[in-house]
């Protein structure tokens, strides 16, 4: 098992926690990853970074002792819609990384994906975007300029408000607990709809939020702001299109539908945002070229 | 534990102040807090004006660079715990303009890095694009510690010569220099000595060492400077002594 995919680790962490065979801490439980076995010439050689991190945030050394662990949120494998050249549905506004779905991570994203994203569609995003703006010197179209518009006029807004009832880190933290608590390790249709009738409630109150710093210069309350409202688009649409996925597949999994059904879900979920709210779930076929979904089987199992 | 800590946080906001002043906060005390949990804690609970930089709160992505006590150190680096006697001043690295509260100017200090040209240099033999540029894990040996530099700036704030004079290319750059120079696949090293070995680079180093004293990843710049003064010096010996002889 610790050598188990992180989704897969994170669901067995989940059953023993139910199990209640895990260890409490005020952070939450853990359980003990325990790698003495590799000695501590290996572990420097191999993992420096891991004894670093135990014994600085853990007060443990992982060549004398196990290292607690438990499941977090890591890493968005969705994102801004683009094709494989990285360009998005905005003419001229190019996505990659973390913040992009070219689809390289499909419904589980592998580690060290995060070095291709970087180093092939990092590198296509930059010159494209080079490109564009070579070709298209008059600056953006009416459409976008519009778009940009009503983007400022909303953060104007946000400097003369003097009414908001709504604190960053008060709506944050709800966002966090409802993403947890019904989008997270394993999901079900009631504990998907409570989140999505949550962040539709945190939505509403996040208008209300307030700005306390009107300053120009280095403002990262208004970052604060403006990146809360961007998760709790990004959470939305997560838990909208969750919603729907009647099936497990990847690191989406749901306890009333345990198999994948490709019949149904062999699609790219796209969750859009026009006027309406919440954001509007379609689909978009899978082009598969060498490798179709299957069975995952490890260690023995795959033998 | 309900015990409280009090930081005494450097503010500048250049719109409104003439001159930066400190602030006091009270913030609870926690056994397992850094430095910079306190700053968030006051970010979210007291006073969402007050800037800094961080990211990933594992001494990882060098954001968060600040006096602490007068010491360069990431705020994420430092627990509570070992400040308890007295009250935590925090104030934005030393020798960096003050942009806003704890965040500093950055520009000078890319623009340093980019002038040791960070990159390989090949030349002309081995295309880096067309075909694998092998190494042994025995070359990778010989630079790889100076590949560990998270960027954090520390040892600008530490060099007693950084303070003195704000054009020498200082330590990380230099180290990232030498990291390059000394990698099997790179044949720049001329082309970097137009910096490295000029009036502002190596030669402005006194060796006081506090650059390798701050640094939270043991990237040891001053190793790399004294390095790389050895083979400077030898550089120029040998276009003395062997003319034409590369």
């Amino acid at each position: 098992m610790e050598l188990g995919p992180r989704d897969r680790l994170s669901q067995a962490f989940w059953h023993e926690q139910r199990k209640g065979r895990t260890i409490k801490t005020p952070y939450g439980d853990v359980v003990h990853l325990d790698i003495r076995h590799l000695g501590e010439k290996k572990i420097n050689e191999r993992l420096p970074m891991v004894r670093e991190l135990a014994h600085t945030y853990a007060g443990v050394d992982p060549v004398h002792a196990p290292i607690p662990v438990r499941p977090v949120v890591h890493y968005t494998m969705g994102g801004i819609h683009t094709d494989n050249h990285t360009a998005t549905l905005l003419p001229g506004l190019y996505a990659a990384g973390e913040c992009a779905c070219v689809s390289i991570n499909g419904a589980n994203r592998l580690g060290s994906n995060s070095l291709t994203e970087l180093l092939v569609f990092g590198a296509r995003a930059g010159r494209n975007a080079a490109a564009f703006a070579r070709a298209n010197p008059a600056g953006p179209m009416s459409g976008v300029q519009a778009g940009a518009e009503a983007v400022q006029a909303g953060v104007r807004e946000l400097f003369v408000r003097e009414d908001g009832t709504e604190t960053v880190a008060g709506l944050r933290k709800a966002m966090h607990d409802a993403i947890e608590n019904g989008a997270g390790i394993y999901r079900t249709e009631n504990s998907l709809q409570e989140t999505c009738c949550t962040l539709e409630k945190l939505r509403r109150r996040y208008r209300k939020v307030q700005l306390h710093d009107r300053s120009n210069v280095f403002n990262t309350d208004l970052i604060q702001v403006l990146e809360l409202g961007a998760m709790l688009q990004v959470a939305e649409a997560i838990a909208q299109s969750a919603a729907r996925r009647k099936e497990s597949r990847g690191s989406h999994q749901r306890l009333d539908h345990p198999e994948r059904d490709d019949t149904n879900y062999l699609k790219h979920s796209l969750a859009t945002y026009r006027r309406a709210e919440p954001p509007v779930v379609s689909y978009q076929d899978v082009t598969i070229t060498r490798s179709p979904p299957a069975k995952r089987v490890y260690g023995g199992a795959a033998a | 534990m309900s015990e409280n800590v009090t930081l005494e946080v450097l503010r500048y906001r250049p719109e409104s102040d003439s001159e930066p002043q400190f602030q006091r906060y009270s913030v609870p005390f926690h056994d397992d807090w850094v430095v910079l949990d306190a700053l968030n804690y006051i970010k979210d609970h007291l006073d969402s004006t007050l800037s800094f930089r961080w990211s990933c709160h594992m001494a990882i992505c060098g954001s968060c660079g600040m006096m602490i006590n007068g010491e360069p150190r990431l705020a994420c680096h430092a627990f509570l715990r070992d400040y308890r006697d007295a009250v935590i001043r925090i104030e934005p690295l030393d020798h960096f303009p003050i942009e806003r509260d704890l965040v500093t100017v950055m520009d000078g200090f890319m623009d340093k890095l980019a002038s040791v040209k960070p990159y390989l240099i090949t030349n002309g033999k081995t295309p880096p694009q067309a075909v694998e540029n092998l190494q042994t894990p025995l070359q990778l040996m010989a630079f790889k510690q100076y590949t560990l530099c998270i960027n954090c700036m520390l040892c600008y704030a530490a060099c007693p010569q950084c303070g003195l004079d704000e054009s020498f290319v200082g330590p990380a750059a230099l180290a990232l220099a030498h990291r390059y120079n000394l990698d099997s696949r790179d044949h720049g090293q001329a082309q970097r000595a137009d910096v490295v070995a000029s009036n502002e680079g190596i030669w402005e180093c006194t060796f006081a060492g506090a650059c390798s004293e701050v640094c939270p990843k043991q990237v040891d710049p001053a190793a790399a400077i004294q390095q790389t003064k050895i083979s400077a010096s030898l550089d120029w010996f040998k276009a003395r002594l062997m003319p034409g002889a590369q």
